[in-house]
């Protein structure tokens, strides 16, 4: 590392002077280094986190977008993107009665009553850290969070009240040389949450953070960084709506877990971005990266997802089971209708022994959508005695969408284990006269199968997120037959 | 309750039905018997609105309504019941949460109250100990993994939790042993009564035995050409469907004009 010319290139500190406004609650269009220092500086952050952000920058722009996912979109023009804007009055709310009310109100149109779960605290309690357009609103329970030690905020917080946390762990799961868009994202992230839970204790409620994308040519860059201890547990909720707009929306989070000792991460997401219309226009490009690393031993990940939104979705959550005896799961359920298309899938990298995956992903597809399972299987020379199952299932609805299935499989250890299904069916029209003979309608007759289709993958999410889903289901399906 | 008059269907064009006439009053039960592709499975699929066929001519109507104007959906809620010769899967679906999807949909589209969980449940409780399923079957998806007996029981549960004006049985004995075939008719004649009005299509004069026919029709080349009593059936077991075929009947019993 230290020959590396990018490295000799950062250690000589910035040396541009300012032209961006960083009072602005929108940056101008464009992308270069002075972006980046502005962004930095607009969130005060030290000289570390600004040198991070440049030499990720840096190398991003000696990198290529990728080109072997099954998607096809106009080229991106990242000089058409503003790399940072906030809602107005962000001083610093301190409860809900400071957050603006125009907010509360999208809160409540998006489903997330915050006073009513402020309410129902005592029956179940989840603590939402809302991001809308970069910048954390409102954050809930964070006292009680507190108590047991757990720590939950806006990582541009983060960064200040626990620098060593976020110094050690930021980019050690998805390094910034990882892939163009992580790079991109470590160079211009804007928010996102950082949990943080301690040695022992089990996160005394699901923690929640809903995302939504507010103004129009904003590219939404968030970071998350969960980090559990040994022996700690958090099951964490993401989701998220947009509402409807015309031009496309570049998302590319990041995402990272930590699972040290023998903690446990149970992530769910249930996304729901503007897909575009009928004909594909409109709709968020969501290219995602997602990892955890099982790092002490019998420590275990979890991604539960239910993606039904964007334009394009590429996205693999990935787990790599470095400890002995770790668990990695991936369940997935991807609908894809009209043009939508989604890449997407898992890597399990099994380094090892005694590690063990599961792999069910669901993909279903209709109008003229195109959707594409891609996954790894790797499991190196340590990793005796690794097992995977996977099942991967296709459901076509109407003839004029397609489903693909792009597994593989990296075995360097002959006491491997693997087993993989996979089955691709149509809902046929036997099947839908016969739910209708019953007297349902068409709409609920492909809604049953459907859901019937889905339901390994329901059982994994967390109760309320599980209505959640099969709704945000229908919705997507609709107008999908007949 | 059921007129149907002159009707004509085909499927990708071609005839299958080529002027079908024949009413059912409420009480009734007829059977429909025919040679393979005479269109027996093609006149319930008809009545019970399946897209795969085309109506070109004809008219049917339930209730003094007409049937081929409504959804198949809607004809299931307006009392029209068919039990499948071929019941489909659906993988994931427990049987009790389709069945009362089901129940409550078509209570939804005559604007009743639905019905609760609990009322469902106990009336599917006691409809398959009737039926001598075992309880299992309640949380098992929708005939998947079912044996074909297991299969029609399934469907003669749904039609004794639907409880429908008219239930079409589409050669509900096939691939049925003995005993399958005397609890799928104990289910059926438990329906009987006034009422109710049964069109059982069917191969075979067996199925006949338990589930005794009022008036037994013969179908040949998508039209009646042959309408007897319940002795008919056993006839034609002993002469088969050639002579009737011919177009000569010869002593086969018809009904009294």
């Amino acid at each position: 590392m230290g020959n590396d010319p990018i490295d000799t290139q950062l250690s000589s500190s910035y040396k541009y002077g300012f032209s961006i406004d960083i009072e602005a609650d929108t940056f101008p269009p464009g992308l270069n280094e002075e972006i980046v220092a502005a962004l930095s500086a607009k969130k005060k952050e030290p000289e570390w986190l600004l040198q991070w952000r440049l030499k990720a920058f840096r190398h991003w722009q000696t990198m290529t977008e990728p080109t072997w996912a099954h998607v096809e979109h106009p080229p991106i023009d990242y000089q058409a993107i503003s790399y940072y804007s906030s809602p107005k009055d962000t001083d610093g709310p301190k409860s809900l009665d400071e957050v603006d009310p125009k907010l509360l109100e999208t809160f409540e149109k998006l489903g997330v009553p915050l006073h009513e779960r402020e309410a129902l605290a005592g029956v179940r309690k989840v603590a939402v850290d809302a991001v809308v357009d970069s910048v954390s609103v409102a954050t809930t329970f964070r006292k009680e969070l507190e108590e047991a030690g757990v720590i939950f905020m806006p990582i541009s917080e983060a960064v200040h009240a626990h620098p060593e946390l976020v110094k050690k762990y930021l980019g050690s799961v998805v390094p910034i040389y990882d892939n163009f868009f992580a790079a991109l994202n470590c160079a211009v992230f804007s928010d996102g949450t950082f949990v943080y839970v301690p040695k022992g204790v089990r996160c005394p409620m699901e923690l929640s953070t809903y995302f939504r994308i507010n103004e129009a040519m904003t590219g939404q860059f968030e970071r998350t960084l969960i980090v559990v201890e040994d022996e700690a547990y958090v099951s964490y909720l993401e989701g998220c709506t947009a509402p409807m707009r015309d031009e496309n929306q570049l998302h590319a989070a990041v995402v990272e877990l930590v699972a040290e000792g023998s903690g446990e991460i149970k992530y769910s997401t249930v996304q729901n971005w503007f897909p575009g219309d009928e004909e594909g226009k409109g709709g968020i490009y969501n290219f995602v990266t997602k990892r955890g690393i099982c790092k002490g031993n019998r420590s275990k990940i979890s991604w539960t997802q239910v993606e039904t939104g964007s334009a394009i979705t590429w996205k693999y959550p990935s787990v790599i089971l470095k400890g002995d005896d770790t668990v990695g799961e991936f369940y997935s359920i991807a609908v894809t209708n009209n043009r939508q298309q989604a890449d997407t899938g898992t890597k399990m990298i099994h380094l090892g022994r005694n590690t063990t995956s599961t792999i069910i992903s669901k993909g279903i597809a209709a109008g003229r959508s195109d959707q594409s399972y891609r996954g790894l299987v790797s499991m190196g020379r340590k990793a005796s005695n690794a097992r995977n199952y996977t099942q991967c299932d296709s459901l076509l609805i109407g003839k004029e969408c397609g489903a693909h299935t792009f597994p593989y499989v990296d075995v360097k250890n002959s006491s491997a284990q693997l087993e993989h299904e996979a089955t691709t069916s149509k809902v046929s029209d036997d099947q839908v006269f016969y739910l209708r003979q019953r007297g349902l309608s068409e709409e609920d007759a492909v809604q049953l199968i459907v859901n019937g289709f889905c339901k390994d993958v329901f059982r994994q999410l967390p109760m309320e997120f599980a209505v959640e889903a099969q709704k945000l289901l229908e919705v997507s399906l609709e107008g999908s037959v007949g | 309750m059921l007129e149907i008059k002159n009707l004509h269907a085909s499927v990708n064009g071609s005839p299958i039905l080529r002027g079908i006439d024949l009413t059912v009053n409420k009480g009734e039960v007829h059977a429909i018997m025919g040679p393979n592709g005479a269109g027996k499975s093609t006149l319930s699929k008809v009545l019970a609105g399946s897209p795969e066929y085309e109506v070109t001519e004809g008219s049917v109507k339930l209730d003094g309504e007409d049937l081929l104007e409504m959804e198949a959906e809607e004809r299931a809620a307006a009392g029209v019941f068919m039990g499948f010769q071929y019941p489909i899967e659906v993988p994931g679906v427990a049987n009790s949460y389709f069945l009362r999807k089901a129940v409550n949909a078509q209570r939804k589209t005559r604007g009743e109250p639905e019905a609760s969980s609990v009322e469902i449940l106990r009336a599917m409780k006691k409809a398959m100990a009737f039926l001598e399923m075992d309880a299992g079957f309640r949380n098992r998806p929708v005939n998947v993994g079912f044996s074909g007996g297991e299969k029609k029981r399934n469907e003669i549960l749904q039609l004794l939790m639907l409880n429908p004006k008219l239930a079409l049985l589409d050669e509900t004995d096939s691939g049925l042993d003995i005993d399958a075939l005397r609890v799928v008719a104990k289910g059926v004649n438990s329906l009987r009564d006034p009422e109710h009005a049964f069109v059982v299509v069917t191969h075979y004069q067996r199925l006949l035995d338990y589930i005794v026919p009022d008036v037994v029709h013969v179908l040949v080349d998508g039209r009646i050409v042959h309408s007897g009593p319940r002795e008919l059936a056993l006839w034609l077991e002993e002469h088969g469907y050639g002579a009737i075929k011919a177009g000569d009947a010869g002593d086969a019993p018809r009904l009294e004009a």
